[in-house]
């Protein structure tokens, strides 16, 4: 029996019940205890299913380490998966359900697992499902992703709130135990800023519980006077429930924060992630007691020995009235002490070290409890739930000496030093054998930016295992931060501490050491994944010799507790399997976050309308208002159409297209990218940029020119208008407008940083309209202000003025073959001028028109669309656009890629214009076939479409596509085929469909 | 010619703080070799502005409203009114004939906010979304940071203790607008500047 005792519990507020449902019933506990310690209050020993063989498990530990019992928290929008009930405050109205299991978990099918261990061993998964090939996609992988994982998914969205903050600090404490206290207040004296983080809701970490005595008060008493302190210290925040998640390059690290796990009804943000920039970072993350290997340590009742004693004095909750001890070390020997002192039965202390401890074990003795030096256990029985232990020898093979009746087995095989964090960014670490350990070596510890280090671990974290080596450990810590990060070393006196003798920790890794098979098969090192001391020996013996190899054969520490309990003992094992040293087989690599830690905290604030920032142009509310049809063009939106009540998206675009050929559309094309290029290099700079001559372009004139990557393919597009002597103004397409603005400032910062250019991105600061049409001239002309006749501004150059009272710069170009002007107005004057437009077109019929619009009517005069004829492997040749290729300059970006054998392969696919013969419109991206196959056995093929749509205009499919030899080939009929299998027959022709001669554009 | 009319047209929210939209406000790029006396000219003329020291805004020495905000080793952003933003291009092209240099307008290009009171709270809001260091030892009255804003570009000046004043672009404006509120939840102060 797991109870509550009748006193006791440093955490509780037995004034204050709290209920709380497991698997629906309703029990209750007290405010101030985790799930696990209620659960355990209410004998719920058994709290979850192990994840392959279904075996029966109970809670092992008391805090972030806790590898078995893992429940799905709340319920609906609040659920949430593979929660440790140790980690997890207790609220009143807390629903958990355990996991994996059925029907429950009390009786749950899947444990049949553990009956079939024979045939799941390590590797399973590797040597199962390999054959018969055709089992994979109908048995195995149904099968497996029924079996993967241990919580469910949650399946609605999550209610709550979260959020980021940023921190500078100079000295980051990571734990609030008492080492990370001192080091906090050593570093604060010196008035560097500091800021503490703890992960769990109390300071002090589990020095209270071991007890002892600083500057000659109790230790509990000792860490309030600090704590105090430090809160008085404006240089120093402190934060209870935050973690320490991860650690990165040039101290970045990430802080975990649970503002409103333990009361998730309140108002604000769940959980914040703290991104810190720290000089220093002192990690003060503790020590994690470890598992002894030995048979049935995996059945519910056999607990840590420290982490029985956490439960007794910190939430007055006994684990059982018979607690029987086996331990390689001093430290269980407080447990057997302070289960003693509350009243409960200590059977016996199995110490597997023969010549046994210390000072504790002389207390134990002296309080009548029985200590057996050199035992072990060699089984402990029980199914779900701990009934007894049978005793052995350590040094045999596990005959047993005698049967001893428990409820409970409190097992210590020393402690380890979370080295998690100090590892994350490349901290190594050493072997410290004589505590049977791996500590951080300092002398390698991760370094920042100025190569100097920028971790130093502290306290039990930093190997130092008793009080006043923690204590002195952690002071220098702090002091050394303070003096790394720039701040003068302060005054201030180290706390006195009596130092207790204790004997060594023997290295015990499994009991008894000769365990046979039977036993071994039955000795767990990872409990959360099954991976058991024979699991790990028959990697070995597989070959698995790295660790690495044999973490991913075995599946060891890869759980959701990423193997804090067992890859101390793992390694041990496979160690001995391989006749060598713990250090010779090194570690597996540390990786953030320390625990899991929720998506919501990594998304932050982005979620609903900030999920991601959407683009506005000064129109986009109008087009809003106007039945805008949304086309996402990179964080933009763009009207795809307007489509008008009951009218389909299909009827609205072939509207818009027929009425700006008939008499006037107008377009928002304020997304297209404006960059402004000035300077005494300006003109030498644009001829490297583009691969035609802008430098001869005379001022007033525009010049369509095309933008290559360095290997030669074809990446933006676009008018470049001739400011002044020294500026150009470069139009880019939607999406590219930051990328080409970097893609020159990179050639310039690095390749010609000493060309004088200047170039600013100005696109946000117009709105840009293109005035398409018969009647676009007339409607300037409403407007009044600038004289644009046929004459006075010909095709391809632009002019400034005012229209309309709106300062102006207008540029006749066309991109739909139509008399076309864009007109560029300051932005804040953008949505005025477009009512202007709209108001005196109406007359004319002014149809505001969307991309798709302009997509179609480009395409009718056969003009490329960057993204459509280009995908990152098209240079100009292949479109036709031989024209636009300077061979009068000695260089431009990508000329060299031009030349190289491929891309002057007259194989090259080129561009045509397609007809169907039945006037349907071709699938895009369709491929058009070939006679044969090729060595995969796929059709062989001759080309693919690029653009396809249906012409209002002409009443019938229009497509351009990249064809084998093309524009050699006018005429031919060629097949593409669709995604039905059949195919399609299409007349290769020339790309511009509608009025070749260019009549309508220049009027 | 219509009054301009800025990206979010004066709104405004109260939460932790307070968030206002400024309104249409001049704003000229210029960028060239900040270093020399023809530079200092310029601006000293134009608008009786000091080039400013790496990480600085600087308002003008006279009655003028404007001020001068460090961007980059040879670029800086001139604030003034907007309807004086013409007549200062004007000056800054003629004092800088013949140099080397870029001055363009990008006042509509941006959108500027104000966020005012306590001024923990004020440097708490915009910690939230930007990761420059706001604490009241490295981000004083004066100070002048271009960084970002969540997943967007920004800059951000503090003309007084209690203010700080944020600069994206235009079509970002009402997303920075939407993060600065949502950082500004009431239920959410963090308690960390003091």
């Amino acid at each position: 029996m797991s109870t509550r005792l009748a006193q006791g519990g440093r955490f509780l507020d037995r004034s204050e019940q709290v209920t709380f449902r497991f698997n629906g019933k309703y029990l209750k506990g007290f405010a101030g205890d985790t799930l696990a310690s209620a659960l355990l209050a209410n004998d719920r020993m058994l709290m979850g299913r192990s994840f392959k063989y279904h075996r029966p498990r109970g809670v092992v530990a008391s805090g972030a380490e806790e590898p078995n019992a893992l429940v799905g928290l709340g319920a609906g929008a609040r659920f949430e998966p593979n929660q440790r009930v140790t980690t997890t405050e207790l609220f009143d109205g807390l629903q958990a359900e355990s996991q994996n299991h059925w029907p429950s978990l009390e009786y749950d099918i899947g444990a049949v697992n553990t009956y079939l261990s024979r045939f799941l061993p390590a590797g399973f998964y590797y040597k199962m499902f390999l054959y018969p090939r055709a089992f994979w996609k109908h048995v195995y992988e149904p099968f497996i992703r029924k079996s993967a994982g241990l919580g469910k998914a949650p399946t609605s969205a999550d209610a709550d709130r979260y959020e980021h903050f940023n921190a500078t600090t100079d000295v980051l404490v990571i734990g609030g135990g008492v080492a990370g206290l001192q080091a906090a207040l050593a570093a604060g004296r010196s008035g560097a800023r500091v800021l503490l983080m703890e992960q769990t809701a109390h300071w002090g970490g589990r020095a209270p519980v071991d007890g002892g005595t600083v500057d000659g008060q109790q230790v509990d008493a000792w860490i309030g006077t600090v704590v105090s302190e430090l809160e008085t210290m404006s240089n120093v925040t402190l934060r209870l429930r935050c973690m320490g998640a991860g650690v990165y390059d040039h101290g970045y690290m990430l802080g975990y924060e649970r503002l409103r796990d333990h009361a998730p009804d309140a108002d604000g943000p769940r959980h914040r992630l703290w991104r810190v920039r720290a000089r220093q970072i002192v990690t003060a993350t503790g020590a994690i007691e470890r598992p002894i290997s030995f048979a049935g340590n995996d059945i519910p009742g056999v607990m840590l020995a420290g982490a029985v004693r956490d439960y007794a004095v910190n939430w007055g909750v006994s684990v059982g009235d018979r607690v029987v001890i086996a331990t390689n070390n001093d430290d269980a020997y407080r447990t057997a002490i302070t289960l003693k002192g509350l009243g409960l039965h200590v059977p016996v202390i199995l110490d597997a070290r023969a010549t046994g401890g210390g000072a504790l074990a002389e207390a134990a003795r002296a309080l009548g409890i029985r200590v057996e030096n050199g035992k072990a256990i060699a089984k402990v029985k029980g199914g779900k739930r701990v009934t007894g232990v049978a005793i052995c020898a350590q040094a045999g093979e596990g005959a047993v000496l005698e049967d001893i009746a428990c409820d409970a087995v409190a097992m210590s095989g020393g402690w380890s030093p979370v080295v998690h964090l100090w590892s994350h960014c490349g901290g190594k670490l050493l072997w410290d054998a004589d505590h049977a350990m791996f500590r951080p070596d300092p002398s390698r510890a991760p370094t920042g930016v100025d190569g100097q280090a920028m971790v130093i671990a502290a306290g039990a974290a930093n190997g130092a295992m008793d009080l006043a080596a923690v204590l002195a450990d952690a002071d220098q810590a702090g002091r050394a931060a303070a003096l790394a990060a720039g701040h003068q070393m302060a005054a201030g006196k180290l706390p006195r501490v009596e130092v207790q003798q204790q004997a060594a920790i023997a290295p015990v890794w499994m009991m008894p050491q000769g365990a046979p098979y039977a036993l071994r098969a039955k000795s767990w090192l990872d409990f959360q994944n099954d991976v058991k001391v024979s699991d790990v020996q028959l990697a070995v013996q597989e070959g698995f010799t790295s660790v690495e190899h044999a973490k991913r054969y075995t599946t060891l520490g890869m759980a959701t507790d990423q193997g804090k309990l067992s890859n101390i003992n793992g390694l041990a094992t496979l160690a001995h399997a391989l006749n060598t040293d713990i250090p010779s087989v090194g570690t597996t690599t540390f990786r953030p976050p320390y625990t899991p830690i929720s998506m919501g905290a990594i998304a932050g604030e982005a979620r609903g309308k900030i999920f991601q920032p959407l683009r506005r142009t000064p129109l986009h509310d109008w087009h809003a208002a106007n039945g805008a049809y949304w086309e996402p063009v990179g964080y933009w939106r763009r009207p795809y159409c307007y489509q008008r009540p009951g009218e389909s998206v299909h009827d609205a675009v072939a509207r818009e297209v027929t009425q700006t050929r008939a008499s006037l559309g107008l377009l928002d094309a304020s997304t297209l990218g404006k960059l402004v290029v000035k300077g005494p290099d300006a003109g030498r700079f644009m001829d490297m940029l583009y691969t035609n001559m802008m430098s001869n372009l005379a001022v007033g004139k525009c010049r369509y020119g095309l933008m290559c990557s360095e290997n030669g393919f074809l990446m933006d597009d676009g008018v470049v208008a001739r400011m002044s002597e020294d500026t150009w103004l470069c139009h880019t397409t939607t999406g590219g407008a930051d990328r080409i603005h970097a893609h020159l400032e990179e050639w310039l910062q690095t390749e010609w940083w000493d060309w004088k250019v200047y170039v600013a991105n100005v696109t946000e600061q117009y709105a840009q309209f293109a005035v398409v049409g018969p009647n676009a001239r007339n409607l300037l002309e409403k407007l009044g202000g600038m004289d644009l006749g046929k004459d006075t501004l010909p095709f391809m150059q632009w002019a400034e003025g005012s229209l309309g009272g709106v300062a102006a710069r207008v540029f006749r170009i066309s991109f739909s073959g139509e008399l076309s002007f864009e007109v560029a107005v300051p932005a804040s004057q953008g949505h005025a001028f477009w009512e202007r437009l709209m108001a005196e077109g109406a007359e004319f019929g002014a149809t505001p028109y969307g991309t798709e619009a302009l997509h179609i009517m480009r395409a009718e005069k056969g003009f490329i669309m960057i993204g459509d004829e280009t995908d990152g492997t098209v240079i100009p040749q292949d479109l036709g656009l031989g024209w636009a290729i300077s061979k009068k300059k000695d260089d431009y970006i990508g000329k060299r890629g031009q030349q190289r054998s491929h891309m002057t392969d007259p194989n090259r696919w080129q561009l045509v214009g397609l007809e169907t013969l039945d006037g349907s419109t071709l699938p895009d991206g369709a491929y058009a076939v070939a006679d044969g196959t090729n060595a995969n056995g796929q059709r062989n093929t001759q080309g693919r479409v690029t653009s396809t749509y249906h012409s209002p205009t002409l009443g019938r499919g229009i497509a351009m596509g990249l064809v084998l030899d093309g524009p050699a080939r006018m005429g031919q009929v060629i097949s593409f085929g669709k995604t039905d299998g059949t195919e399609v027959k299409a007349k290769i022709v020339d790309q511009v469909f509608f009025d070749k001669d260019g009549e309508k554009q220049n009027v | 010619m219509s009054d301009p009319v800025s990206a979010l047209n004066g709104a405004s929210f109260e939460g932790l703080v307070t968030i206002a939209d400024r309104g249409p406000v001049g704003m000229i790029t210029l960028c060239g070799d900040l270093s020399t006396a023809a530079m200092a000219k310029a601006v000293d003329t134009a608008l009786g502005l000091p080039i400013p020291p790496m990480g600085r805004i600087q308002p003008a020495k006279g009655v003028s409203e404007g001020q001068a905000a460090w961007m980059s080793p040879d670029e800086i952003l001139l604030i003034l009114p907007y309807g004086q933003v013409s007549t200062a291009l004007r000056s800054l092209e003629k004092s800088l004939k013949g140099e080397h240099h870029l001055a363009e307008n990008l006042s509509d290009a941006r959108a500027l906010f104000s966020v005012t009171g306590s001024d923990p709270l004020v440097r708490e809001v915009l910690a939230k979304l930007s990761p420059a260091d706001l604490h009241p030892a490295a981000f004083k009255p004066g100070d002048f940071r271009r960084s970002r804003l969540a997943q967007v570009a920004g800059a951000i000046w503090m003309p007084a203790a209690g203010q700080i004043n944020v600069v994206c672009f235009r079509s970002v404006a009402a997303y920075v607008y939407d993060l600065l509120c949502n950082a500004a939840d009431p239920a959410a102060p963090v308690d960390y500047f003091r």
